[in-house]
């Protein structure tokens, strides 16, 4: 009992960051009907600035092993995803307006690439670490209801907490506020959004903006584990699945969903993995979507697909 | 009544609209006087939508021009019209699904909001007196349009009448000066349609809103608008009081030719 646990517990935190990156995701897709392929770039991108500017700014100010140069590196890399987004709407989402839903898929895919360039360039395309002064060492919880207790990796277990707590202030910023009343509106229906005078223009740059903070937030949470490295974009890849099971356009949908894969990928690896043979890791996510896309290919949230005439 | 109507405040001239090959307005000028219910009608596809679609910017004409208070605009946006004090309802009701009436009603506020995102992130003083102020405005409309029972219902689940009701609510949200209607009375029974009658009369009347309004009903028609424009394949066939178009032999026409 205490073993299972301990692989739920294991696949939920690792759950909880495919819920970030699937949020990026579907924050972009509600939106602006964008299926934004430069998610996983971006995730990199916010990474390597992070990583690069924990090195720099406490060398230029003098504030060497201080809390206070890692806080700073990562307002500068929020300030540096504001301006992607930013440049993101006015050199490309501007002029795609009404396009169809394919050309904006290729100049996502085009996004992703001069990002991971101008990242590579910028920052450089060595392997680097991220130190946010995360525990290391495990814990053991419990222990008076299992013996010997549960164990669980400190780390892990404050990086789901973090990100729990984005999703929940996200949460709120959508209910709770005039701009998160508008971006719902225009997730809503686009054509009345901008008919009541809500600009498009500066919605997509808050929603490229908010994709951009979760984007960063996933890339110093996994960079801090694994390191910062270029197949860091390929995360984005691990999404797709949470996406395709949770529904493009539920948020609800995108944090069950990754939850859902992170489980499942820890309890048939340890519980099936030696029946028909390890890896089962890998690939059980994408079975898990194509299961989805023959049965119910609106995903668990999304809306039902229904073909206007 | 005791509203008096004034000069243009709209004036469409010469406006062509095409989607390849369909040429939905051909030619279209017509004006719109400051307090007047201005009637649309003509048969389906006569190009009605598209004739308010022009007006907000939803549309782009091919040629023409839009004159609103003496500005003359080649082509609108929808956050332009807003700006500039349109509002208008969708034929298809097109309120946000997902949300509540007061939610939907509070969308219409936003061009009126002043605080800033990080305010409201922070729930900061001006940002939340902001709130409430546009709260209590939008409970006023709340109270107009006798729809306090579904406050907080999701408008995804009312009856078709009362959304067009709301849809109604959210553009007065905005105060507009001039409201475009296109159908608000289609597929309502009589019951609903006198009360839709009845408010578009008082906000015409108590607030001086402009209103252009498209409607199938004749009877409706002849019986609130001061002005009647009739298109028919997208070209205007007829314009004038209700009396004079009733006459009209084109209309008459159009209309015994169509098939309803
Ligand atoms: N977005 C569009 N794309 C292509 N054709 C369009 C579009 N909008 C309207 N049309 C065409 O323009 C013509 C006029 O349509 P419109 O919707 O303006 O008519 P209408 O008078 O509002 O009709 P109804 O009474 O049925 O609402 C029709 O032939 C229609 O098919
Ligand atoms: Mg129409």
């Amino acid at each position: 009992m205490g073993f299972f646990l301990e692989t739920l517990i294991g696949g939920l935190m690792a759950g909880m960051l495919y819920s970030l990156v699937a949020l990026g995701f579907v924050l972009i897709f509600k939106a602006s009907g964008v299926f934004n392929f430069a998610q996983g770039a971006m995730v990199l991108f916010a990474a390597l600035a992070m990583a690069r500017f924990a090195e720099w700014i406490p060398a230029w100010l003098g504030l060497q092993g201080s809390y206070l140069g890692t806080a700073a590196a990562f307002v500068i890399a929020g300030a540096v995803m504001f301006v992607v987004a930013w440049l993101v709407e006015r050199l490309v989402l501007r002029h795609l307006v009404n396009q169809e839903g394919a050309t904006l898929l290729m100049a996502t895919l085009g996004i992703a690439y001069v990002l991971e360039g101008v990242g590579a360039s910028v920052f450089g395309d060595d392997i680097y670490r991220i130190n946010v002064g995360m525990p290391k060492e495990p814990v053991f919880l419990f222990e008076g209801i299992f013996p010997g207790g549960l164990l669980i990796n400190k780390e892990d277990f404050i990086a789901a907490l973090i990100a729990a707590v984005l999703v929940g202030l996200l949460t709120l910023f959508f209910q709770k506020t005039t701009t998160g009343r508008a971006l719902r509106a225009v997730a809503d229906d686009h054509q009345a959004a901008q008919s009541i005078g809500i600009p498009l223009n500066r919605i997509w740059v808050i929603v490229w903006c908010v994709a951009g903070l979760v984007a960063l937030v996933a890339g110093v949470i996994w960079g801090s584990k694994l390191g910062v490295q270029f197949s860091l974009s390929t995360v984005a890849l691990r999404a797709l699945p949470v996406v395709i099971l949770g529904g493009l356009t539920s948020i609800p949908g995108a944090i069950i969903g990754g939850l859902i894969i992170g489980v499942g990928e820890k309890l048939s690896e340890v519980y099936l993995g030696p029946m028909i043979g390890g890896g089962i890791e890998i690939w059980f996510a994408y079975q898990l979507a194509l299961v989805f896309l023959l049965f119910r290919p609106q995903g668990l949230f999304g809306e039902k697909i229904i073909d206007r005439v | 009544m005791s509203r008096q109507i004034g000069e243009v405040i709209l004036d469409l001239k010469q406006v062509s609209l095409s989607f390849g090959g369909v040429k939905a307005l051909t030619d279209i000028s017509f004006d719109v006087r400051e307090h007047e219910i201005r009637a649309i009608i003509g048969p389906n596809g006569a190009g009605k939508s598209s004739m308010l679609n022009v007006i907000n910017g939803v549309y782009r004409p091919q040629l023409g021009e839009i004159i609103l208070r003496g500005q003359h605009f080649s082509k609108m946006n929808p956050y332009k019209a807003a700006k500039a004090g349109i509002s208008r309802t969708f034929q298809n009701i097109a309120l946000f699904k997902g949300m509540n009436v007061i939610d939907n009603l509070m969308t219409g506020r936003n061009l009126k909001i002043r605080s800033n995102l990080i305010q409201q992130a922070f729930w900061w003083g001006a940002a939340r007196r902001e709130e409430l102020a546009h709260r209590a405005k939008v409970e006023e409309v709340i109270d107009f349009l006798e729809i306090q029972h579904i406050r907080k219902t999701p408008v995804g689940r009312l009856p078709y009448g009362l959304q067009k009701r709301v849809d109604l609510g959210r553009a007065l949200a905005m105060e507009p000066s001039i409201l475009l209607l296109d159908e608000p009375m289609a597929g309502m029974n009589v019951e609903e349609k006198q009360d839709m009658c009845r408010f578009i009369l008082d906000v015409n009347d108590q607030f001086g809103t402009t209103i252009v309004l498209i409607e199938h009903d004749m009877a409706v028609v002849m019986d609130i608008s001061d002005r009647v424009v009739v298109l028919d394949y997208g070209k205007k066939i007829g314009d004038g009081e209700p009396d004079a178009v009733r006459a009209n032999p084109d209309v008459i026409s159009a209309y015994l030719g169509a098939s309803h």
